[in-house]
């Protein structure tokens, strides 16, 4: 479905992602583990069409990304971020947002809501305004937001980094039981070694702005591609 | 009775306009300002914050040049009449107008941007919701465009004339009245242009405190 080559994507003049090649199949979930400032965002945002490469080229389906007309092509995918960035109205007026983008019609717009705010769990705080809600039921409303879209490509870039642990671990067992019901291919984009093993059929390890290794985790703890990786990995669960 | 009436229309006429035009051209040009990533952005933005400073008779010395009979626009015999008083206030607005919505974008999360566009927003329906985030300060914009016109005199006298029956507003009439030394006309006009600019400004702040009041009533009762 996705097929990156020789990508390389550069921000205020300084290369920040080289990938030679990662294809990403129909359904997958890719797990994207890193340090901090290893690219891993930025390959969302080139995924997303929100950073354009100097270099190399992303297919979609096929096509390459700059064939396709940008604004159909962000409307095949939805972009999860680290701070749901809410807007200031309501809780089904914020998960309704991408549908109204899409003028998709009122009374569908509203089953289609009703639908994913029971999903995440949030159904009683629907008419409560962005600002009233704790730091877990606003990361809840945001995947409801991007869920509701049905999309293509499900881009989640740290989605439950800012959250305090059983908010985490609850808001984890949620989407896993999400994505695996749906089969949406999905790159979870973390830090956290033992999310990324939990979350993804693969892993892919990016360090220092460079696509290091891509396999499942056992494969990579097993025989890591390089020092950097194997040190990065030593944290893996057994 | 029916003169101030007649000048105190006239003042609203021409300051609602000046600022509704300064709102025309300082919200898209602040938007542009705060969300563009472009060479010489800096500079502009430091030559509107400048506009936000410039003396009204500055403005006023400007645009009589221009609009005189010799000048470049001579041609269009503006000169003395509501319009170009209009002219120079949009002059006046539009810098306060442009440099606050820049300002009031910029203050906003700057990944709300690509959010909004992950989310599949277009370009436009991007800004129109930036805008809706940002509606608070955007609303004291307009309040202090309108602020700094309304109570402006040196260009409206400048390029107004003070002509009674045509280009007299309240803030020239202040100043005709004291110069005659008729200070009880000069503070009865002082008192209704300061309750005419309250009660506007009443109204806008209303507007703005509305959605505030709403997240208000809308807080958990725990």
């Amino acid at each position: 479905m996705i097929r990156i080559r020789d990508l390389l994507i550069q921000r205020n003049g300084r290369d920040v992602l080289n990938i030679d090649s990662l294809d990403i199949q129909r359904g997958e979930t890719l797990a994207v583990v890193g340090p901090n400032g290893a690219g891993k965002s930025t390959l969302l945002l080139a995924l997303a069409q929100l950073l354009k490469p100097v270099r190399g080229e992303i297919r979609f389906d096929g096509k390459p990304l700059h064939e396709l007309n940008e604004l159909e092509y962000r409307r095949k995918i939805s972009f999860v971020f680290q701070s749901p960035l809410l807007l200031d109205m309501t809780v089904e007026q914020n998960v309704a947002l991408g549908l109204r983008f899409r003028g998709v019609p009122k009374e569908r717009v509203k089953t289609d809501v009703e639908k994913w705010i029971k999903s995440l769990g949030v159904e009683s705080l629907s008419k409560r305004r962005a600002s009233q809600l704790s730091g877990g039921e606003a990361q809840r409303v945001s995947l409801a937001r991007a869920f509701v879209l049905n999309p293509e490509l499900l881009l989640l870039d740290e989605p439950f980094a800012a959250l305090d642990s059983p908010t985490r671990v609850k808001l984890l067992e949620d989407l896993s039981v999400l994505l695996n019901r749906d089969h949406l291919t999905t790159i979870f984009v973390t830090h956290n070694l033992k999310e990324a093993a939990q979350m993804g059929d693969r892993m892919a390890v990016i360090a220092g702005g460079e696509l290091r290794q891509v396999g499942t985790a056992r494969q990579i703890k097993s025989k890591p591609a390089d020092e950097t990786v194997k040190a990065f990995l030593s944290e893996l669960p057994q | 009775m029916t003169e101030i009436f007649q000048i105190t229309t006239l003042s609203l006429q021409v300051s609602t306009i000046a600022t509704l035009v300064s709102l025309l051209i300082g919200l898209p040009f602040g938007t542009w300002l705060a969300l563009g990533n472009f060479r010489g952005r800096n500079l502009i933005l430091s030559i509107i914050n400048t506009g936000m400073a410039l003396p009204p008779v500055v403005i006023g010395l400007v645009v009589a040049m221009t609009l005189w009979r010799s000048g470049a626009l001579g041609e269009l015999r503006l000169i003395y009449t509501p319009i170009a008083i209009i002219i120079a206030q949009t002059i006046i607005a539009a810098p306060v107008v442009t440099g606050l919505t820049a300002a009031a974008l910029e203050a906003l999360d700057p990944r709300l941007q690509q959010q909004l566009l992950g989310l599949g927003a277009s370009r436009g329906q991007m800004v129109w919701y930036l805008w809706r985030e940002a509606r608070l300060p955007l609303l004291a914009a307009l309040m202090a465009g309108f602020g700094s016109v309304i109570s402006e005199v040196g260009a409206s006298m400048m390029v107004g004339g003070n002509i009674r029956g045509q280009t007299r507003v309240l803030t020239t009439a202040i100043v005709l009245e004291t110069s005659k030394g008729e200070f009880e006309t000069a503070l009865a006009l002082s008192a209704l242009l300061l309750v005419l600019t309250y009660l506007i400004n009443l109204a806008l702040t209303w507007i703005q405190q509305k959605g505030r009041k709403a997240d208000w009533q809308s807080a958990p009762r725990k």
